[in-house]
């Protein structure tokens, strides 16, 4: 995509969680290698969409998570594309070493897609909302981990995810996410997305954050501050490229993630830049805290992750 | 904030069966109002477990004085079914533990009544859940101290029975057997549903009180809104010795509000304003609203 100075407006479009049931389903027909692993959870991952059209090929296996990353990885082991799907927060959380034994050690075939991410969740509070899929998902070693900011790109990662050969863990959000990309564009694993060009510094941001990245985008233009924004959808592997670039051409970079601090977006970015070029570096997250029940409009305001947030970090960061 | 430590007593000297019934119905228009007003929550998940949660806190078996919930010697109630946290906070209240007007605050900011509990909070709250399957592993744990710190408390955990599919409450049922915890109550809200369907149509892992007996668990088998019941099963299981117990109740998911229990779907649903008003006409049996 290339530079635009269209401002950014909010239109809302389907949650990635919507995406993902609608894009799965439509997947399997022309893939019927495919099988789906629930854990009592279909409903809201949304993987019942594909359940319905290919009962023989959906397992529901009830509340038990680590069971079912098992059953996945023999799946794989046997030529099936498994999709094992929960929240994000009991499968990784709950099934970590089955994740590590027995799909990331022997690199099996078998797609992660944890829904329910970050704490715009809202009221269900902190025991439901994962914070820290990022570092251990990016802790599997083979493991490819894609964070797709709005509908059009997780349909576009279904397909590659499914398309791609090895472990996948894919993170997806509740609540309906802004539009950002156009229908039907594609996403390249590995590949970081510009949306806006600038000079004063870069925003990289991923999932909901690359929204309020834009949003920001146009505020600080409006103060003088010109901001290159790169939506980030696969954090491994990742966009060395690109970031060396941004550092190069604007000096400091800005991360945003609806993530802990420790492990996300900006550990990897961090240590990316700084072994290829070194600069100024900025970072929008949770921090090192859970949070707490609320609305997700309030929680993303009270713990630091909205559009302002953003801007408020990348003018002290350009002050640097 | 009215508080009132002992149970409530008839004047035969028994608990007072008729108080106890009118109370649960009470809690239910709470759990129904706050999830209602929240938004969101789990009122039919609540409804399945308030009768076994009443007798627990107003009908004298739970050792638990409302001004020292943190005294070392009292006895624990977890809430392994952390989704079910609107039945915890009501019975909170009505025993004076939390204030009645706080449940207002249900799954608001800044409050400490969260959507599922958090013990760093709020008081009374003996295990932060919500992540199902690891209460009865907690519970064990304070079984064991209990036992080294030569307190007499005992120890209730209340699972789902779909929660009973998470391998961990497993490995502590095996556990508990082997350290021979009889200060170790297991509750089943045994209602047949879980989130995405009934459980028969899930894992159907029935019957469970076999299964818990092949453990050389001690069980309970009984109908989980029955008062009467309910109390017998918790003065049989406090005279056991050398095993833990477990008491299989047999529930109604959305128990008290028909049209919440006659579909499983109501999981995770709080009732719309409209509902809330014919939700609370029946629980009071007067005539249905036009
Ligand atoms: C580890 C884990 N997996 C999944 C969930 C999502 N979840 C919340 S409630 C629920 C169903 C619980 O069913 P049951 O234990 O029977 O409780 P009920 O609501 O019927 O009382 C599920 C799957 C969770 N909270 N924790
Ligand atoms: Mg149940």
């Amino acid at each position: 995509m290339s530079a635009s100075t269209t401002p950014f407006v909010v239109s809302p479009g389907a949650a990635t969680r919507d995406a993902f049931g609608i894009a799965l389903r439509d997947l399997g027909h022309s893939e019927p290698r495919i099988v789906v692993v629930d854990g009592d959870v279909a409903n809201s991952t949304r993987t019942e969409w594909f359940g319905q059209v290919f009962p023989d090929r959906f397992f529901n296996v009830g509340i038990a998570e680590s069971n079912m990353v098992g059953v996945a990885a023999g799946l794989a082991a046997s030529g099936k594309i498994p999709v094992v799907s929960s929240f994000a927060a009991f499968l990784l959380c709950n099934a970590y070493d089955q994740l590590r034994m027995s799909v990331a050690f022997p690199h099996l075939n078998v797609k992660v897609v944890g829904t329910h991410a970050g704490i715009s969740i809202g009221e269900d509070g902190p025991s439901q909302m994962a914070i820290e899929d990022f570092a251990l998902a990016c802790s599997l070693p083979g493991f490819t981990v894609i964070v797709p900011s709005d509908e059009a790109h997780t349909h576009a990662a279904v397909r590659a995810m499914i398309a791609h050969e090895g472990p996948v863990y894919l993170r997806l959000g509740r609540p309906k996410a802004p539009r950002i990309h156009e229908a039907g564009s594609s996403l390249e694993i590995g590949k970081a997305y510009q949306l806006r060009d600038g000079s004063d510094l870069t925003i990289v941001a991923c999932g909901l954050m690359t929204a309020a990245a834009l949003e920001a985008h146009d505020a600080l233009a409006a103060k003088g501050i010109h901001a290159r924004v790169l939506d980030f959808p696969t954090i491994r592997p990742l966009d060395v490229d690109a970031l060396v670039r941004a550092s190069r051409d604007t000096g400091h970079i800005l991360v945003a993630e609806e993530h802990l601090a420790h492990g996300g977006l900006g550990s990897v970015v961090a240590m990316a830049v700084g072994s290829h070029h070194p600069c100024k570096l900025g970072y929008v997250n949770l921090g090192n805290r859970f949070a707490e029940s609320g609305t997700p409009e309030a929680l993303m305001e009270t713990y630091g992750l909205t559009a302002p947030h953003v801007v408020e970090a990348a003018v002290k960061l350009v002050a640097k | 904030m009215v508080t009132r430590a002992s149970a409530p007593h008839a004047s035969d000297g028994g608990p007072d069966l008729e108080l106890l019934s009118s109370t649960a119905r009470r809690l239910r228009e709470d759990i129904i109002a706050m999830t209602t007003r929240a938004a969101s929550g789990h009122p039919s998940s609540s409804m399945s477990a308030i009768d076994i949660m009443v007798a627990l806190y107003k009908g004298g078996i739970l050792n638990l004085n409302p001004s020292h919930p943190s005294a070392p010697d009292r006895d624990r109630f977890i809430l392994s079914k952390g989704h079910a946290a609107p039945a915890l906070y009501a019975v909170l209240a009505e025993h004076g533990v939390i204030s009645h007007e706080s449940l207002d605050t249900l799954r608001v900011i800044g409050s400490p009544l969260e959507g599922h509990p958090n013990m760093r909070r709020l008081a009374g709250v003996e295990a932060s859940t919500g992540s199902l399957g690891q209460g009865l592993s907690i519970g064990l744990g304070h079984a064991f101290a209990g036992r080294l710190d030569g307190h007499g408390y005992r120890t209730y955990v209340m699972c789902g029975d779909g929660e009973m599919q998470e391998g961990q409450v497993w490995e502590a049922i095996m556990a508990a057997a082997h350290f021979n915890a009889d200060n170790l109550t297991l509750i089943v809200d045994h209602n047949g549903a879980q989130q995405s369907n009934l459980l028969p149509r899930v894992i159907d892992y029935r019957p469970l009180a076999a299964k818990l007996r092949a453990f050389e668990w001690h069980v309970e088998e009984i109908d989980g809104h029955d008062m009467p019941a309910i109390l017998r099963a918790f003065d049989s299981v406090r005279a056991v010795k050398g095993r833990p117990q477990a008491i299989v109740a047999h529930t109604v998911k959305g128990k008290g509000v028909s049209f919440v229990e006659a579909d499983w779907a109501y999981h995770g649903k709080p009732l719309t304003a409209s509902e809330q008003v014919r939700a609370f006409a029946e629980l009071r049996g007067e005539p249905a609203p036009h």
